[in-house]
């Protein structure tokens, strides 16, 4: 099977579209999970302050998925763009 | 190296029966070792119910052993399966079925383990509550396995169904893509739904009787952990079901192994992070029983941002499946 070098960057940019979106998708989403978990426990603590806990909760995991839409970007890129 | 196609197909089999037999024992022997780890810890500290504790154990492991039974399973059918010899294809297929099976059995044998472990910590510190640790136990780890069993599923399909009509290039990738986006999207959800469940158990064990409220919560949480190996699941039906045209080019191929990558990968983190979350909620709903409803909010709140990523990942997997 004679491979042309168009095809073959081709190839490299759908896998790598692949691993770049599968692979940054891990770390943000455990990340976000142990935001979640000492929320509920801060909750479960101090309840009163539940409104503020929870804007605390969803600042810090909006700072963490920026990796994961970085890794978005660079899957959409390799897709589209390059 | 120039072997006909039944010797490839051969080479399959056996490599993905390796592949499904070797990962498919890691998980259920590591979450074994956990709840035995915790019932030598529950003995010490109450030896007058090392008979209640041992017998809890071994239920709790049985649970977490079906994984690597499936594994097993799976194994021994590729092994001696005498499928029909259709091409190279049914060896691409096979080799997925190991993918599916060996990935998908790694979380849920660990998850498993922490909802057996964690019931017999609670047996030891809070005997009255036994019958209803183990039936908590067994409802939370039943849930921990439905990720090994859809994995099971593909790789059953994969082995099963006739792809002779579908021409090699590139559906053989989209064959291997499938089993890795099951296999590997299940790991995330097999292991946060076991967080979930060993954090029921501890939180029942605490507070007997805020079991209705811990148990729902659980369920609640676990379900949510688990839509990763559901977006994972989803992929590989396209990847299996859609026909694809043949095409001789490279991209056509690794665009739809890109696909299973991307999907399988992308789910083991929010599966995860769903579980951390459930597990967050499930053990402060048990403290705080008045709190529940905004204990179950946050928890939702929070597993929709974690989700947020396997979605991308399906985004990208769907756009590599069929735009591009």
């Amino acid at each position: 099977m004679a491979i042309e070098g168009a095809d073959l960057i081709k190839a490299a940019a759908f896998l790598g579209a692949g691993i770049s979106m599968g692979l940054g998708a891990i770390g943000p989403g455990v990340g976000e999970g142990m935001a979640a978990a000492k929320a509920c426990e801060a909750i479960g603590k101090n309840p009163k302050e539940a409104g503020l806990l929870t804007r605390t909760m969803l600042v810090g995991q909006a700072v963490s998925e920026s990796t994961g839409i970085y890794s978005l970007v660079i899957a959409l890129l390799l897709l589209f763009v390059v | 190296m120039d072997f006909d196609y039944q010797t490839w197909i051969k080479v399959a089999a056996y490599s993905g029966g390796g592949i499904a037999m070797g990962l498919g024992a890691i998980g259920a022997a590591v979450g074994e070792g956990y709840t035995a780890a915790e019932a030598n810890l529950a003995v010490s500290r109450n030896p007058q119910l090392s008979g209640d504790i041992f017998k809890n154990m071994l239920v709790g492991q049985a649970v977490a052993e079906s994984a690597s039974i499936f594994a097993l399973v799976i194994a021994i059918l590729l092994l001696f399966m005498e499928g029909p010899a259709t091409g190279l294809l049914r060896g691409a297929a096979l080799f997925g079925a190991g993918l599916s099976m060996g990935f998908g059995a790694l979380g849920s044998g660990i998850g498993s383990g922490f909802a057996g472990g964690q019931a017999c910590a609670g047996i030891a510190r809070q005997p009255a509550a036994t019958s209803r640790l183990t039936t908590n136990m067994l409802i939370g780890s039943a849930v921990c396995q439905t990720p090994a069993i859809f994995s099971m599923v593909v790789a059953l399909m994969l082995m099963f169904m006739d792809f002779s009509k579908d021409p090699l290039l590139p559906t053989w990738a989209a064959l291997v893509g499938a089993g890795l986006s099951t296999g590997l999207a299940a790991i995330g959800s097999g292991y946060g739904g076991g967080l979930a469940a060993g954090a029921s158990c501890e939180g029942i064990a605490r507070q007997p009787n805020s079991v209705t409220n811990v148990t729902t919560t659980m369920l609640v949480g676990q379900a949510v952990a688990q839509t990763p190996s559901i977006f994972g699941l989803l992929v590989s039906f396209i990847l299996m079901f859609k026909i694809f045209p043949e095409s001789a080019s490279l991209s056509a191929s690794m665009a739809l192994l890109g696909a299973g990558i991307s999907m399988g990968f992308g789910g083991i983190g929010p599966g995860i992070g769903n579980g951390m979350a459930a597990e967050g909620a499930v053990r402060w709903v048990a403290r705080n029983t008045e709190n529940a409803g905004d204990l179950m909010r946050t928890m939702l709140v929070g597993q929709a941002v974690s989700q947020s990523t396997a979605i991308y990942a399906m985004v990208i997997s769907l756009v590599l499946i069929f735009v591009l």
